[in-house]
C-alpha cells in the first residue's frame, strides 16, 4: 500500500509545485492538498480539500483519507490575497497548533515535515558568523514571521516529544528565490531602487525553489540508505552573496539610509503597499545571516543543485534588467579600456580607489 | 621611555631596509600590486644603490647587543631583491608596459566590482577588495608612518591552520591592522591573517562592513574554530579591551588573557599557537586618563584622554609616529594533546600562561633592543 500525503498551503506557488512533483513518485498513492482558498494553479491528480487549518476540521480530513505523511508548508511571511499580518500570524501559529493536535490524535500519521526558515536564528552583531542547527540565537526575533517560525518550531518540538513514533523533520530554509518566489526578500529585490542600511553590507544566502522541492521530497519519503531524515536541518545554497553584490548583479542602484531613518522608510513603503518591511526583515538587511549546511549534506544526504549565486542568477534573469544593467556597465569599462590602454599613463589608480565601496 | 639602551651605528638603515625589501616576493598579488612593486626598479638603476648600502650594513652588522639573526635575513633579502631587479632591467623598456599593466589591472578590478562578479566567503571576506584596496590604504601607514619591522615571519606555517596570539594596545586597534599587513606583505606564501574582533566592531556602521570585508570576524569560539578548521591563519588578541584601553603607565604589561578560550579552540583544531609581540603600538595614543562616565553614556568600554585627544578635536586623533616592531615567536604545537585535553582547565591555564609569558618575555627583549620610541 502506497503513501497518502497531505500538503498544507497548496494555494501558493511553492505548495502547488510540490504537490505536482510528489504525486509522480511511485511510492505515493494519493496526495491531498489543503488550503483555505482554492489554488489558482493546477494540482494535477491531487485531491484539493478546502479547509482552514485553523479549524478543527483538519482532524476529520486526516482521518477520512488515512493520511500517513503530513507536509506542513503553510508557514509563510506574506499574506495570500486579502488579510494582513494578523491573518498570517493566525495561520502560522494557530494553524500549526490545530494541525499538530490533529496529528497527535491520528493513529495513521507516521511522518511530519515542517517548512521553517533560518530566520529563527535572528540576526545580531553578537552572533557567530555561521549558524549551526544547534546554535542558540543571541537575540530571539521580536516579532513578524521570524517569531512565528520560532513558535511553530516550539510546538513541533512539543509534538515530537509527545509522539516519539512519528518521524519529525524541520527544514530551515534560507531565503527562497527562483522565478516564481513570492517571499518578502524577493519582493524587496524587485524594487527598482533598493533602500539599504547605511554602513552595513549583510551577507545573504539563498536557496533555489527546485532545491526546496527536492529537499521536501527527501524528507517526506523513507530515508535512503545511510541517511537520516528526521531532525532539524538548515537548507541553503553554497556560498554567500553580500547585498551590494546582489544589487550590482541585479543592476539595481542602492540608496543607503541611516539606521534610525530605516524604520520610517520601511513604514512608508509598507503603507503604500510596496513591500513588507518588518523590523525583522530590516535586521536581516542590516546584519545578514549565514547558516552551515553540513548536516543537510552529511545526515540528510542532499547536495543542492544551485549555489547561492546560481539561485540568485536564476532569480535575476526572471526579473529583467534593472536601471544599471551589469552588462552595460561592463561594456562601458571595456570601452574605456580599449580607449585608455594604448596610451601610457592615465588615471588607473584613481579609478581603483574610487570604486572601493 | 628610559628603555633606550644600545645604539649601534648605522643600524636604522638596515632595519628600515629589511621590511621594505622583504615585501618583494615574486609572482604574487594582482596586476596592480606587482606593477607598483616593479616601478622603482624599472625606473632606473638607483635601486641597486640602497641595496649596496644595505648589504654593507648587513655585513658590518653583528654588533654586541643585537641578535645576529636580525642581520642575516636582511642580507638574504638583499640578494633576492637584486635578482629580481636584474630580471626587471633585462626586460627593457618596462616602464610603458608596466603602466599598461597597471591600468589594465585597475580596469579589470573596476569591471569586477561594478558587475558584482567577485567572491566573498561565508565570513564576508572579500579577498579581491582586501588585496587591491584595503591593504593599499593601510600600507603607507605601515611602511612610512610606523615603519614596521617584522621578525620571525617564518614562524607562521606555510599551510594549515595557526592561531597567532598577540598583545593588544594603543587605544585604537591599529596593532591588529598592522599585524594583518605584516603577514600579508611579508609571508613567503602570502597567507592572509583572519583577525577576531570585539563585538563592538560589528555594531558600528561602516566599521563592521569594512571589518567583514577585510576578513575579520567576531571573537567567539565558533568562528575561531571554523576558521582554524578551514586551515586559515587566525589572529587573536586575548587581552581585549583590558589591553587596548589600559593607561599609559601600564604600557607593555600584559593584562589577563581572558578566560584562555583561545587555547582550547587551538587544541580542538590541533592548530599551533604562534605568540606575537608588538612593540610601538603602546605609545601611539598615550592614554593618561579614562572618562568613565562619558564612556558609559556613549556605550563604549573606555573614553581615552591623551595629551592631545579631546583637546585638539579631530587633530588629536592623529597617532604619534612611533617605530614598531612585530615579532612572531616560535610556534607552540598543540597536536600532541589527547582530544579531551581541551576540557582540562589546569592544562588550559598552564598553556595560557606559557603563551602569555613568552609574549611578555619577547616584549621586554624587544624593548631593551629599542633605541628610542620614535626611531
Amino acid at each position: 500500500m502506497g503513501k497518502v500525503v497531505l500538503v498544507t498551503g497548496v494555494a501558493r506557488q511553492l505548495g502547488g509545485r510540490f504537490v505536482r512533483r510528489i504525486q509522480r513518485d511511485p511510492e505515493v498513492d494519493r496526495v491531498i492538498g489543503v488550503d483555505a482558498v482554492p489554488p489558482a494553479h493546477q494540482l494535477g491528480d491531487a485531491d484539493f480539500v478546502r479547509a482552514d487549518i485553523r479549524q478543527p476540521a483538519i482532524g476529520r480530513v486526516l482521518a477520512e483519507y488515512g493520511v500517513d505523511t503530513v507536509v506542513h508548508m503553510d508557514v509563510t511571511g506574506t499574506p495570500l490575497g486579502a488579510g494582513g499580518r494578523t491573518a498570517v500570524k493566525e495561520t502560522n501559529v494557530i494553524g500549526t497548533m490545530q494541525l499538530l493536535g490533529a496529528c497527535q490524535k491520528s493513529p495513521t500519521v507516521s511522518r511530519l515535515v515542517v517548512k521553517s526558515s533560518t530566520s529563527v536564528y535572528g540576526s545580531a552583531p553578537r552572533d557567530p558568523a555561521v549558524f549551526m542547527e544547534t546554535t542558540p540565537p543571541k537575540s530571539l526575533p521580536s516579532g513578524g514571521f521570524a517569531k512565528d517560525a520560532c513558535e511553530v518550531e516550539g510546538y513541533v518540538r512539543g509534538f515530537a516529544r509527545r509522539r516519539p513514533d512519528v518521524a519529525v523533520c524541520v527544514l530551515r530554509f534560507a531565503n527562497i528565490l527562483g522565478p516564481s518566489a513570492d517571499s518578502p526578500l524577493a519582493e524587496y529585490l524587485s524594487l527598482p531602487v533598493l533602500p539599504t542600511v547605511f554602513g552595513y553590507d549583510p551577507r545573504l544566502q539563498f536557496v533555489h525553489e527546485d532545491d526546496v522541492i527536492e529537499v521536501l521530497r527527501i524528507a517526506a519519503h523513507e530515508p535512503r540508505r545511510s541517511t537520516l531524515n528526521s531532525g532539524t536541518f538548515n537548507v541553503a545554497g553554497d556560498g554567500v552573496l553580500t547585498l551590494s553584490q546582489c544589487s550590482r548583479r541585479l543592476g539595481r542602484p542602492t540608496v543607503p539610509v541611516l539606521l534610525p531613518a530605516v524604520t520610517w522608510v520601511g513604514q512608508a513603503l509598507r503603507t503604500v503597499g510596496v513591500t513588507d518591511f518588518s523590523p525583522e526583515q530590516i535586521r536581516l538587511l542590516t546584519h545578514g545571516r549565514v547558516v552551515s549546511t553540513a548536516q543537510m549534506r552529511e545526515t540528510l544526504g542532499y547536495e543542492p543543485k544551485y549555489t547561492t549565486a546560481e539561485a540568485f542568477e536564476d532569480f535575476a534573469r526572471s526579473r529583467g534588467p534593472g536601471l544599471l544593467p551589469p552588462g552595460a556597465l561592463a561594456g562601458a569599462v571595456d570601452r574605456i579600456a580599449a580607449w585608455a590602454l594604448p596610451l601610457p599613463g592615465g588615471g588607473g589608480d584613481a579609478k581603483t580607489t574610487h570604486s572601493a565601496g | 621611555m628610559a628603555d633606550a639602551k644600545v645604539i649601534p651605528f648605522d643600524d636604522d638603515r638596515s632595519r628600515a631596509g629589511a621590511p621594505r625589501w622583504g615585501r618583494r616576493r615574486p609572482g604574487t598579488g594582482g596586476g596592480r600590486r606587482s606593477g607598483e612593486k616593479g616601478a622603482p626598479t624599472a625606473a632606473g638603476e638607483p635601486g641597486t644603490a640602497p641595496g649596496g648600502a644595505g648589504a654593507r650594513d648587513a655585513a658590518v652588522s653583528p654588533l654586541p647587543g643585537r641578535p645576529a639573526d636580525d642581520a642575516v635575513p636582511g642580507a638574504e633579502q638583499q640578494d633576492v631583491k637584486r635578482g629580481a631587479g636584474g630580471g626587471q632591467g633585462s626586460a627593457g623598456g618596462g616602464v610603458e608596459r608596466d603602466w599598461e599593466r597597471r591600468i589594465a589591472g585597475g580596469l579589470a578590478f573596476l569591471r569586477r566590482r561594478i558587475t558584482g562578479e567577485y567572491e566573498v566567503d561565508e565570513f564576508g571576506y572579500d579577498e579581491d577588495l582586501t588585496d587591491q584596496v584595503l591593504m593599499s590604504l593601510l600600507r603607507p601607514l605601515y611602511e612610512k608612518y610606523f615603519r614596521v619591522e617584522v621578525k620571525g615571519i617564518e614562524n607562521i606555517p606555510a599551510e594549515g591552520g595557526a592561531l597567532v596570539v598577540a598583545n593588544h594596545s594603543g587605544t585604537l586597534p591599529l596593532d591588529g591592522l598592522m599585524m594583518q599587513v605584516a603577514v600579508h606583505d611579508n609571508h613567503p606564501v602570502g597567507r592572509h591573517l583572519r583577525l577576531l574582533a570585539a563585538d563592538l566592531v560589528f555594531m558600528l556602521p561602516v566599521v563592521n562592513e569594512l571589518a567583514r570585508k577585510a576578513g575579520h570576524t567576531l571573537a567567539c569560539a565558533e568562528d575561531a574554530e571554523r576558521l582554524l578548521q578551514r586551515g586559515e591563519v587566525v589572529g587573536v588578541m586575548p587581552e581585549g579591551f583590558k589591553g587596548i584601553g589600559k593607561p599609559f603607565s601600564d604600557r607593555y604589561k600584559l593584562q589577563r588573557f581572558g578566560r584562555g578560550g583561545f587555547v582550547s579552540t587551538a587544541l580542538r583544531a590541533g592548530a599551533p599557537i604562534v605568540p606575537c609581540s608588538i612593540v610601538g603600538a603602546e605609545e601611539i595614543y598615550p592614554m593618561l586618563g579614562n572618562a568613565k562616565t562619558l564612556a558609559r553614556v556613549l556605550g563604549i568600554p573606555y573614553f581615552p584622554i591623551t595629551p592631545t585627544f579631546p583637546w585638539l578635536g579631530p587633530l588629536g586623533m592623529v597617532p604619534l609616529p612611533t617605530k614598531w616592531t612585530i615579532q612572531f615567536g616560535e610556534p607552540i604545537p598543540t597536536d600532541g594533546f589527547p582530544p579531551e585535553a581541551a576540557e582540562d582547565p589546569m592544562l588550559m591555564f598552564n598553556l595560557t600562561d606559557q603563551v602569555r609569558e613568552q609574549i611578555q618575555h619577547t616584549l621586554y627583549k624587544l624593548l631593551v633592543q629599542r633605541r628610542s620610541v620614535f626611531f
